[in-house]
């Protein structure tokens, strides 16, 4: 018995766990090295990370010459447009809510209604202006810069200006074939993902 | 010359050698189902954390996608965890006098961040990439369990290798289409409740699994150095 349990005191002593718990930072991670406590580090002022020099004004800030523009930096396809809803979804309907008018679960919840995106103001507004504002933004709306890149800033200003026209679409505006399923009485309505219950 | 053992001596001789097997027999049962045992694992076990969140009420009740807080899923093995300014970007607005609120107020006063409890932790030897897996149809909820009804996060699985492997062997067993990986409410597909992919309506895991393990090039990748790089 005795030598049982000095062998399995021996075994247990070789029980080590350098590597489960390794010197090293992952990320997010606390640091009692840097004064903020943090392993994150910001970069030094004035270094430009790899890929990240911004020197396209129309791309990074919305204008041309100082003046918010109406032009994208790149030619929008179906594909932009396609990730640009899903963008609009993921960071702008909370608050925007799917239509773009403004009555987004958390404004129901007792966030400052935003202006919806129909209005004549929002219409006439340059798309850099939507740039802009998810950049920088405004009133009660925070900068969205570091949670969506400026291309994806861009592909969801794209889908506002698909939201502003297919708000004021008239049914000459659909095609035949899928005319005739807007008149027909609405089918059994699907599952909608993403929703509660 | 007189006999030293008695004839009884035999039963115990006997006695010991089967007790011997069963007594290690035992021992490896009662270990393996400790080590199994949510008590070791932790599974299901709610972690102390700085403010209650709740991700019923956050994804679950108000729908908010998992990509709003959790940015790098997509591009990063690290989903990230969000910081305070995410937090307060409702939170400037709505529930500024909940008193449970107010270390993420402190946090974003101060500039000090909130120090969240990881509930799903891997050891430090093993290297995992989130990005891939959503990439190819694998649900949040497949590893985080029924997030979007947990008032307060636990971990659902044991998170050993046995249970990573379990997927890596037959991936089809879990594959979900890839519109549906952010869904915290998805259910694999069943007579009542088929799922429909590309216009087809599938009725059960197995032939919905077979199809998108095709489409998305699914791997079986059981190298050691997948995981532990």
């Amino acid at each position: 018995m005795a030598a049982c349990l000095a062998g399995l005191a021996l075994m247990l002593s070789g029980c080590r766990l350098d590597m489960h718990v390794q010197p090293k930072y992952l990320p997010d991670w606390p640091s009692k090295f840097f004064a903020d406590g943090r392993s994150n580090r910001p970069a030094v002022p004035g270094t430009v990370a790899r890929g990240e020099l911004r020197i396209d004004e129309l791309m990074y800030s919305g204008t041309e010459n100082g003046v918010l523009s109406n032009r994208f930096p790149f030619p929008i396809t179906r594909a932009d447009l396609e990730r640009g809803r899903e963008r609009y979804n993921i960071y702008c309907s909370p608050c925007h809510d799917y239509a773009g008018t403004g009555h987004g679960m958390i404004v129901q919840r007792g966030f400052p209604e935003p202006p919806s995106y129909m209005i004549p103001r929002l219409r006439q507004a340059p798309v850099g202006h939507f740039f802009q504002v998810m950049t920088n933004g405004i009133g009660a709306m925070y900068s969205y810069s570091s949670r969506v890149t400026p291309a994806d800033r861009w592909r969801i200003a794209a889908y506002i200006r698909v939201l502003q026209a297919s708000h004021n679409a008239k049914l000459q505006d659909v095609p035949d074939a899928e005319r005739q399923k807007l008149t027909q009485a609405p089918a059994a309505q699907g599952q909608t993902p993403g929703q509660a219950q | 010359m007189a006999q030293i053992f008695h004839r009884s001596s035999n039963m115990i001789a006997r006695f010991s050698i089967v007790g011997a097997v069963v007594f290690l027999g035992v021992l490896t049962f009662v270990l393996y189902e400790i080590a199994l045992s949510p008590w070791y694992t932790n599974e299901h076990a709610v972690l102390q954390q700085p403010v209650p969140f709740s991700h019923r009420h956050h994804a679950g009740e108000l729908g908010i996608d998992c990509r709003y807080c959790h940015v790098d899923v997509e591009k990063s093995w690290y989903a990230g965890v969000p910081p305070t300014q995410t937090c307060m970007t409702c939170h400037s607005q709505i529930w500024t006098n909940a008193q449970m609120l107010e270390p993420v107020r402190a946090s974003y006063r101060t500039n000090v961040s909130l120090q969240w409890n990881k509930v799903n932790e891997l050891p430090e030897f093993v290297y995992f990439n989130h990005s891939i897996h959503v990439a190819k149809g694998i649900g949040c909820t497949t590893c985080h369990g029924p997030i979007a009804t947990e008032p307060l996060t636990y971990k659902t699985g044991t998170l050993y290798m046995s249970w990573c492997l379990e997927c890596h062997r037959d991936p089809a067993k879990y594959v979900r289409p890839e519109s549906q990986v952010f869904n915290p409410f998805y259910q694999q597909p069943s007579y009542g409740a088929p799922v429909t992919f590309e216009g087809v309506k599938y009725t059960d895991q197995a032939s919905l699994g077979r199809v998108l393990v095709k489409k998305y090039d699914l791997q079986t990748y059981q190298y050691c150095s997948t995981c532990h790089r």
